[in-house]
């Protein structure tokens, strides 16, 4: 216990150089350029700002609203009665939360409604219905019933006792859900350049736009900035509300639902039914119309502009092991630094490394090219897909295995080295096994989020190397239905794969899935 | 043989152990015992490495082991709580410390079986550890602490977290174990009966430090204050 433990610095330097630098470094970058040299008060910037501010703002409120009261009455069901199918209903509910952002967008598309506001909205509350339903209903479910009797005894209706007892007991979990879907689409990206037309563009939007299409680096910087402000701010809200969360009433274990009768009974399966068939449609739309005109046969094409399509899958694949690997390593080293008893660093590396979260995935890609051609310049090398890929994935691989490395009690690691296992040893002995599952399910989400991330990867990727998201999006951004034909094939493929590794992931794990 | 020299230990600004003295000859067994919150975990902590001396000394045959690491002191420490390892089974845990000492795999096999047999479990070899009763878990923890053969044991509460009736047999079980194996001991109890059972010799603890050393009896004929007195009745 004396002296440096090389072994120790190195767990730690290595997360700290690969966050320092392909995170810290290329904001630190963004936020000088944003603030320096831009006169915001130009004619035309500012204009834009507010009309890209406001309209971000504006819809993301918007979405929030409408999710929590679509998501409210299946909620209300699952939460307190029980039913014949109601865990395949909660497990269904998540499946468009898992669905990669083009997915959705392209499902809106296959119903044809483009370019119009109503289609953004309709497809963040598709998106988000699931966080509503999983964040609430864990909590609704487990108030101790007999408050709600309580409040009966002593003479209040249904209605009054919703309003006065059960709703300001689910505050917390309901400001929890709102931050958590308007931190999401607050930052929407596929999904608003996908079915937003030219007519309407989030900040995250326009970032792309500003710096990919119109070359105008510094107004997108400036946009990153207040990308950035609101996105802490939204973070903030959440991280107060889930605190507050945590402390809880008297709540029961989640079991003895009751079985509902009469109108009440049809109420909740009416309204699960209608959730889960509003959610399906756009899906099987896009299915259906996947199936036309060999759409999927095109795939194997090659096409003078996009290249063959179905080649994008080969490299979503190369890029997701990549980026799994990665993540996986380094949010296991981080776990390690936090869960290791060392007081100031581990939290600050908590806290750091919760980071990349809540920063837009576009601002992460855009920093890239920002900042990265020094020391060597990375910024035409594929390997900057899997690394954005990997900065977006630590977190959840971190999430994941944190709790468990918590929860192993000190005194096995105190009995290993008391038998002769240096510290190195101890983790390879009893944290490693013990972590293992726990790392599995991070490794399932680092790969599904690889698999479907865009907004980073649309500033990096590049002809030869695009993955299925950016080549789904080129199909779309193409006239002619033979490509939209391949580009909702394409789409099922990629939600196809997706929903296959979720579905892995369900049955490895043991928490709940969408806790973020 | 273990020397230990005017031991302090503080943990969190607490002054836990102070001015501790106290020895253990080769082959010899004894026991720590004192109230609650006296510092004996405490003192088998800072003998196995676990927590840093503040001052004093620990010695094994006459030369200083502070500044070496956990790992490498070569003591035994069986753990309140028994400590077994979850994700490895009966002879995984049995065969821990023999593996960290590089012992070849039919070696550890050989050593296994035959500590398994010590402590009455032979054939226990495969079982899971969620599948071994309360008793059973206390003789793995055993095994597993003898099978290295280190050449200091400390037992911790070694019977603490066992229903009584399993305490009265498994007392008498241990320390014919205990010297059959030539062992030399350090327990730590707050049980009297326990402790005089287990050990040749009594060391009692109040309040950091070792107020006597002893037999029962010549504690009892000869005590240095009224608490010793009052703790032992």
């Amino acid at each position: 216990m004396r002296g440096v433990r090389w072994g120790w610095v190195l767990v730690a330097a290595v997360p700290t150089l690969f966050i320092g630098y392909f995170f810290v470094y290329p904001l630190v970058r963004i936020l000088s350029l944003g603030l320096s040299e831009l006169d915001i008060r130009s004619i035309g910037v500012e204009a834009r700002l507010l009309k890209v501010g406001w309209f971000t703002l504006w819809q993301a409120s918007v979405s929030t609203v409408l999710t929590l009261l679509v998501a409210a009455p299946m909620t209300w069901a699952v939460s307190n009665f029980e039913f014949r199918g109601r865990r395949l209903a909660t497990a269904l509910v998540t499946v468009p939360f898992v669905l990669p952002t083009v997915v959705v967008g392209t499902a809106f598309v296959a119903l044809g409604w483009r370019d119009s506001i109503v289609a953004i909205l309709a497809a963040h509350v598709f998106f988000n219905v699931a966080v509503v339903v999983r964040t609430v209903g864990t909590l609704w479910g487990r108030l101790d019933p007999n408050l709600h009797d309580a409040a009966r005894v002593l003479g209040a209706g249904e209605w009054r006792v919703f309003r006065t007892v059960t709703l300001p007991l689910l505050r917390p979990a309901i400001a929890a859900a709102a931050s958590i879907v308007f931190l999401f689409t607050f930052t929407s990206f596929g999904v608003v350049l996908i079915l937003g037309g030219f007519h309407y563009a989030t900040l995250e939007v326009e970032i792309y736009r500003q710096a990919v299409t119109l070359f105008d680096v510094q107004l997108a910087a400036v946009l990153a900035v207040v990308q950035l402000v609101g996105v802490t701010a939204a973070l903030y809200a959440y991280s107060r509300f889930q605190e507050r969360h945590t402390t809880t009433w008297a709540l029961r274990t989640d079991q003895d639902r009751e079985r509902p009768v009469g109108v009440t009974r049809l109420l909740a399966i009416g309204s699960v039914a209608a959730t889960l068939i509003a959610l399906a449609a756009p899906l099987a739309v896009l299915v259906g119309r996947s199936l036309g005109a060999g759409s999927y046969r095109g795939l194997f094409d090659s096409d003078r502009v996009v290249g063959t399509p179905i080649a994008s899958v080969a490299n979503s694949m190369v890029f997701a092991i990549i980026a799994t690997l990665l993540a996986t390593t380094i949010g296991l080293m981080a776990a390690a630094v936090i869960t290791g008893r060392r007081g100031g660093l581990s939290r600050w590396f908590d806290l750091t490394l919760m980071l990349p979260l809540g920063t837009s995935a576009v601002t992460i890609g855009f920093g890239f090219i920002v900042a990265l051609g020094w020391p060597v310049d990375l910024r035409a090398s594929f390997v900057l897909i899997p690394i954005a890929h990997a900065l977006v994935a630590i977190p959840f691989v971190v999430r994941s295995t944190v709790p468990t490395l918590r929860s192993i009690p000190g005194d096995m690691r105190e009995a290993a080295a008391v038998m002769g296992a240096s510290p190195g040893r101890v983790w390879r002995e009893i944290d490693l096994p013990m972590v293992a599952r726990a790392a599995l399910v991070g490794a399932g989400f680092a790969f599904v989020i690889s698999l479907g991330e865009f907004g980073a990867t649309s500033f990096i990727a590049r002809p030869n190397t695009a993955t299925v998201p950016v080549m789904i999006f080129r199909l779309l951004s193409r006239p002619g239905p033979a490509s939209f034909g391949m580009a909702m094939a394409l789409s099922v493929v990629l939600a196809a794969v997706t929903a296959g590794v979720v579905m892995w992931i369900d049955r490895a794990r043991v928490g709940e899935i969408g806790r973020f | 043989m273990l020397s230990i020299e005017h031991l302090g230990v503080t943990l969190e600004d607490k002054a836990i152990l102070h001015d501790t003295t106290l020895t253990v000859d080769v082959e010899e067994i004894v026991a720590v015992l004192g109230p609650s919150g006296s510092g004996k975990t405490t003192l088998l902590r800072a003998i196995a490495g676990l927590v840093a001396v503040e001052s004093g000394d620990v010695k094994w045959d006459e030369v200083s082991v502070v500044d070496v690491p956990v790992h490498q002191r070569g003591f035994g420490l069986m753990f309140q709580g028994f400590a077994l390892f979850p994700h490895l089974d009966v002879a995984g845990n049995v065969g821990f410390g023999l593996r960290m000492a590089g012992t070849p795999p039919e070696l550890v096999t050989s050593e296994v079986s035959a500590a398994l047999d010590w402590v009455g479990l032979s054939g226990f070899e495969s079982r899971g550890i969620d599948d071994l009763s309360g008793g059973e878990r206390q003789r793995v923890a055993l095994a597993r602490t003898l099978a290295p053969r280190p050449k200091l044991v400390m037992l911790d509460e070694p019977l603490g977290s066992l229903d009584r009736h399993l305490r009265e047999r498994l007392v008498l079980e241990t320390r014919a174990l205990l010297t059959g194996r030539k062992v030399t001991g350090l327990v730590v109890t707050h049980d009297r009966e326990e402790a005089t059972l287990l050990s040749d010799r009594l060391a009692l603890m109040r309040e950091g430090t070792i107020v006597q050393t002893g037999t029962l009896e010549g504690i009892l004929a000869n005590p240095v204050d009224d608490w010793v007195t009052e703790f032992l009745a």
